[in-house]
């Protein structure tokens, strides 16, 4: 059975972030830190996609966004909140707008904390997803037989 | 009629191998060009056997058989060109294929793949007036459509269709999909329409269409041998040599160049149709 994880796709999606942890998720795939070593592309079709990255709290815009880009992707699929807002809302948790984070809307796998995260963090962050992507994958083929 | 059955079979067998190996080797000679390590040359392989194994999402009940109808008449186009059929048939039938290509895109309501499926028409456009130009460059050559004719000549053919070979050179960057012309679709992630004509294909359905690009991609190549093949047996090896090089020089071309617009694909291949190929022809109907 070939392991999901020898091919994560990843999503990145911004709910609402200052934009700091999105240069640091970008930066992962710059020749220093290069991603793709392990196979990860970063597309951007949820269709395709395994692994769901999200920088930045949820608010009520991004909610329903969030919401749909996760019903598209196909299981078994994993959630990364990258940066202290996706885990928690962080300095914007009271603001009227947000509504906290990302585990607020849908269930979060990973959360890598940090303003901003650094790229060794969310790289560690993106490789323990993939621990748990493989237990899905086991868990989804031991309920279909 | 036995060799023959033999190439087909081998030709069935290996070219998604030898398909998905060149593009590990593609993907770990372009990270190197853009100082990255790169994934493993097994990696073609590694996303076929994750999308196999992914959740099914099917937009319609269509786009997969449209996709497995891309895949069999594409490996039929290949079979055929690998049996020392007619050349001719063998172009016209990859058109055939690829139009299934461009109903399995257009089966959905994205409005990404349906640009990705329009592009595709367009890129089409652009390179099957120079396809259809090798072919009668390589009738007004040997005296013959049929492969198995083409690669019997006491010469390569590359001797009295240079011009056709630059042109073809030019447009099968379109068909490998790599920069300046990955039009409709990259292999690169994140572009202006997602992932444009494969943008509503998932799991098993996108897993298709890969196999169907690896037989592409040799087909292609084996058009590429037939400019460089002639009658004696070294002939083959250096043919192969150069079907490698031509492939890598196509990687290059990816790494060095940003994606044009598609009217300036759309002449610039109508250009160099005119140029390299027209004036190529000119000579030979005159000449040979």
């Amino acid at each position: 059975m070939a392991k999901v994880s020898k091919s994560p796709w990843l999503l990145h999606y911004d709910a609402s972030s200052c934009n700091g942890c999105d240069i640091e998720v970008l930066d992962c795939l710059t020749p220093k830190y290069d991603i793709e070593r392990f196979g990860i592309i970063n597309t951007g079709d949820p269709f395709q996609a395994d692994i769901f990255l999200i920088t930045g709290g949820v608010n009520s815009q991004t909610e329903s966004v969030v919401k749909q880009i996760y019903s598209q992707m196909p299981e078994p699929k994993v959630v990364v909140a990258v940066g202290i807002c996706a885990c928690t809302g962080g300095v914007f948790k009271e603001c009227y707008n947000i509504k906290g984070g990302i585990d607020t809307v849908i269930p979060v796998d990973v959360y890598v904390p940090g303003c901003a995260a650094r790229p060794e963090a969310i790289i560690d962050g993106v490789l323990k997803a993939l621990k748990v992507l493989d237990a899905k994958q086991a868990a989804l083929e031991a309920k279909g037989r | 009629m036995v060799m023959k059955a033999i190439y087909v079979i081998l030709f069935l067998i290996f070219a998604p191998f030898i398909g998905g190996l060149l593009d590990g080797i593609d993907r770990i000679i372009s990270a190197r060009m853009q100082r990255r390590k790169g994934p493993s040359i097994f990696q073609p392989f590694y996303d076929l056997g994750k999308l196999f194994s992914k959740e099914m999402i099917a937009v319609n009940n269509v786009q997969l058989l449209l996709n497995l109808s891309y895949l069999v008449i594409l490996v039929i186009a290949g079979a055929m060109l690998f049996a020392g059929a007619d050349l001719l048939m063998v172009l016209f039938i990859l058109s055939t294929a690829d139009m299934f290509l461009i109903m399995a895109a257009s089966s959905d309501s994205s409005p990404y793949a349906n640009m990705g499926a329009s592009r595709e028409m367009m890129q089409m456009m652009a390179y099957e007036p120079l396809t259809l130009l090798v072919a009668v460059g390589f009738y007004l050559t040997t005296g013959s459509f049929h492969v198995g004719t083409i690669i019997q000549q006491p010469v390569s053919a590359v001797l009295w269709m240079p011009g056709l070979l630059v042109g073809f050179m030019f447009t099968a960057a379109i068909k490998f999909r790599k920069s300046p012309f990955d039009l409709s679709t990259s292999h690169h992630a994140h572009q202006e329409m997602v992932k444009g004509i494969t943008t509503e294909m998932s799991g098993t359905t996108l897993a298709i269409m890969n196999i169907a690009e690896y037989y592409e991609m040799v087909v292609i190549l084996g058009i590429f041998f037939l400019f460089f093949v002639n009658s004696t047996w070294w002939s083959w090896i250096v043919a192969l040599a150069i079907c490698f090089v031509l492939f890598l020089m196509e990687t290059l071309w990816d790494n060095i160049s940003a994606r044009l617009k598609w009217k300036t694909v759309l002449y610039g291949c109508w250009v160099v149709t005119l140029v390299a190929g027209g004036v190529n022809i000119l000579i030979l109907m005159l000449d040979k």
